[in-house]
């Protein structure tokens, strides 16, 4: 039924009939009549960032932790801007997020008017697609398609820009049902004939491995439960990327760990000597790979994504699979069933073996101590005083990031967020907040680095406001720490700007915000407080004074092949070459 | 060795040269888009391409559908095999791109371009210009005492061939819509 209403309501009616609960926004001149529209409501519940970067990283949480659409509203000019990191991180790890910019009206457009910025040629390179709507008639319509774009296929962050006299005229206003259908209809079923083949390898290899990534997680929480059947079926080992943590359980019997450049030895050295890597969901990103020339030499390789330009771009497969994981999933185990369930057997108990040989060498063993709380440690007593909870884990950027990836276990597929494509310090805070309000009763931590937390931290603001009771685990070591380990390793240990300097008193930083701080400095003293901050109903910052100097290994550096991984601080002198170098 | 005395580009070995240098020639492609005629659908392309650093020869693009508003965009592009497949990869990805063709590898195909070419001059070299655009057929679609205008259709070679030989007989300006094409035979 067409109903006539003004573009305002319409922004309102439309995000209510896709079902959307929340909205992270900040008001300003050009979005005012949606912000009146959202006033006289009460489905949807509008969440007051203190910052738009701040809005985007909340959605992203949001979206991560329930894998549905995030939505962000921000006015025109800074507005927008503010959002482009927050698109650009959505696009790098394909978060469907969907975001609505208000503009200068249209008749203004490109005569510079105050608060005017081209929000889609400024957003065109960092969203999956954006549109400006300058007709009140199209507006609903767009909004849908905006919906559907961001959550099909590979997902991604859209952008609807709407100008302020489209937002007052009224028009005629279309429910997603009789929305227009769109051409946009990416291939979900994988081709059968591939399958086969890839089942075929799969029934002759001896030492395979599942390489996975954020995209079984994106294809929803089906496609993790088909992982664990074929993994569990075919006693095959498998390693996931950063993104994909959670997709199959780290208490699973044939869990490797996390693979990459800060991933475990035993994984990496699988991915190098494998003769069969079935890549699910993941693309190839450099750092995982490594050196490409020297990428897992001897392998059949197999990948399965729904994104064809992800196939063959940095790395040329065997068996190429354009699908939706879930889809392809279900697929390959119907193929392998129906063919006998085979697995060489031999082949496989061997391949064990010797991943067995590596894990002895205890890659994530670090020299504790009892005089300063070592990072690690304090990860390892966090995931101790934590694992049993319903629990949701984010991160800033840094070291920290990296040691909660090794140290942290996540049982299931969306309860861990973290910035992988882009790697954005200060995207760690917004994000919990994102979750919390998506998960009002679960526990939600962040482990932060200091200077990434100082990114975002007026979103402190935000978390007393609506009663989030975020916890901040922030591993201080006065140190913009990743940064200062590259300087270590491959600038002559000239630390060059990577210090923490003038850092604000983090308890009394809580207290101004009429939250609860805590430090911690001594290992001894760390249980107790950890038990403090979870005990607490409300937001925390927990600084914990951690090591400055300790290094996140295990390492492949710049330039390196999987099996020239360095372990601790021995094995680091000139081990990055000039080559090497040169690589982020 | 200090990391800064590595040349730029000079990591062939590294996780950013995507392209194996050694492996392929580079070849020229003739891609078409059928893509719907909205808004910035020719900055997604174009900004495609420079932002992942492809090679443009030419492009045109043009409505070819009024009732369904949708555009078809040719461009010529060059690359190594594995590039080009990625370009195409690229290109389907955009959301109002419908259909991505390659003309140089789906079979026979024509290409055509369209140049204006004005060449001033007086006595012999008038006659001489004359004579070479009659032989190229290309049509006079301004004269003046002074001046033609010629309208030259053909493949990017022919063009360039007349343009070579109109330089001496006093071209002065140029306008080529580059290239259009189209696979030969019934689909
Ligand atoms: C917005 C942004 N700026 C700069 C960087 C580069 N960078 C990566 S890690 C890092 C240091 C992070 O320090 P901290 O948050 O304290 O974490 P730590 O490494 O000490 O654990 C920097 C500056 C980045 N990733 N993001
Ligand atoms: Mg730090």
């Amino acid at each position: 039924m067409a109903r006539q209403m003004t573009g305002a309501k319409m922004v309102v009616q439309a995000l209510k009939d896709q079902g959307v609960d929340t909205v992270f926004g900040y008001p300003g001149g050009a979005v005012l009549p949606i912000y009146d529209e959202i006033f006289l409501q009460n489905d949807i519940r509008h969440i007051l960032v203190r910052h738009e970067q701040g809005a985007v990283h909340a959605a992203e949480g949001y979206a991560r932790s329930t894998g549905r659409p995030g939505v962000v509203l921000v006015t025109s000019g800074p507005g927008a801007t503010n959002a482009v990191t927050g698109l650009t991180d959505a696009l790098m790890d394909s978060i469907p997020i969907v975001v609505l910019t208000g503009q200068v009206p249209t008749f203004m457009i490109g005569t510079d008017g105050f608060q005017e910025a081209d929000t889609v040629g400024i957003t065109r390179p960092c969203t999956k697609h954006n549109w400006l709507v300058k007709e009140t008639d199209k507006l609903a319509d767009t909004i849908h398609q905006a919906f559907h774009v961001a959550r099909s296929g590979r997902p991604g962050p859209v952008l609807v820009d709407i100008p302020k006299d489209v937002q007052f005229a009224s028009g005629t206003y279309v429910a997603p049902k009789s929305a227009r259908v769109s051409h946009y209809q990416p291939q979900v079923k994988g081709d059968i004939g591939a399958i086969t083949k890839l089942v075929a390898a799969m029934e002759k290899a001896e030492r395979p491995i599942f390489y996975t990534g954020g995209g079984v997680i994106n294809s929803g929480p089906a496609a993790s439960q088909l992982l664990r059947e074929l993994v569990d079926a075919t006693g095959f080992p498998i390693t996931s990327t950063l993104m994909g943590l959670g997709a199959y359980p780290a208490s699973g019997k044939h869990w490797m760990g996390m693979l990459g450049m800060h991933g475990l030895y035993e994984a990496n050295m699988a991915m190098h000597d494998c003769d069969l890597m079935i890549n699910i969901g993941a693309r190839f990103d450099d750092r995982i790979t490594g050196r490409l020339d020297a990428f897992s030499p001897h392998s059949t390789k197999a990948h399965v994504d729904i994104d064809p330009s992800s196939i063959n771009k940095v790395i040329r497969v065997d068996i190429p699979i354009i699908g939706d994981v879930g889809h392809v999933l279900e697929d390959i185990l119907k193929v392998w069933k129906s063919r006998g369930r085979k697995t060489h057997k031999d082949g496989l108990a061997k391949w064990w073996g010797k991943i067995g040989d590596w894990r002895k060498v205890a890659c994530l063993s670090y020299t504790n101590s009892k005089k300063v709380i070592k990072p690690q440690y304090a990860l390892e007593r966090l995931e101790a005083l934590t694992k049993d909870r319903d629990r949701y884990i984010c991160t800033e950027v840094g070291q920290h990031q990296m040691w909660a990836a090794q140290y942290l276990t996540f049982e299931d597929p969306n309860r861990w967020m973290t910035s992988g494509g882009l790697g954005t310090m200060g995207y760690g805070f917004p994000a919990s907040i994102g979750v919390q309000m998506a998960h009002p009763d679960a526990l939600v931590i962040n482990v932060a680095g200091e200077a990434s937390w100082l990114m975002n931290m007026q979103e402190m603001g935000t978390a007393m406001q609506y009663r989030l009771p975020v916890k901040q685990f922030i591993l201080n070591n006065e140190r913009l720490g990743m940064v200062r380990q590259w300087q270590e390793l491959l600038h002559g240990e000239r630390y060059s700007q990577s210090w923490s300097e003038s850092l604000p008193d983090f308890v009394k930083l809580a207290e101004a915000f009429g939250a609860k701080g805590i430090i911690c400095k001594d290992p001894a003293d760390l249980d107790d407080a950890i038990l403090e901050m979870l005990a607490h109903d409300g937001p925390v910052i927990f600084d914990c004074l951690v090591e400055k100097h300790e290094n996140c290994f295990p390492m492949i550096p710049s330039g390196k092949p999987h099996n020239e991984m360095l372990l601790g601080n021995a094995s680091t002198k000139d081990a990055i070459q000039a080559g090497g170098a040169v690589l982020v | 060795m200090s990391a800064l005395k590595i040349k730029k580009g000079s990591t062939s070995h590294s996780a950013y040269e995507l392209r194996d240098p050694n492996a392929d020639i580079v070849e020229r492609h003739t891609l078409a888009c059928i893509v719907e005629n909205e808004p910035g659908v020719l900055a997604r392309v174009i900004g495609l391409f420079s932002g992942r650093g492809y090679n443009i020869e030419s492009l045109t693009v043009a409505e070819i559908d009024h009732t369904g508003h949708m555009s078809r965009i040719t461009v010529v592009t060059t690359g190594t095999p594995a590039v080009i497949d990625q370009i195409k990869a690229q290109l389907g990805r955009i959301v109002p791109v419908h259909e991505v063709h390659d003309l140089t590898v789906e079979g026979p195909s024509v290409e055509r371009e369209l140049g204006l070419f004005k060449v001033s001059g007086k006595g012999d070299q008038r006659v001489e210009a004359l004579r070479l655009a009659d032989i190229f057929r290309a049509n006079v679609v301004d004269s003046t005492l002074e001046s033609f205008i010629f309208e030259i259709t053909g493949t990017p070679e022919k063009i360039d061939a007349f343009a070579d030989l109109m330089r001496p007989l006093g071209l002065q300006e140029v306008a080529r819509t580059g290239v259009a094409a189209l696979s030969r035979g019934a689909i």
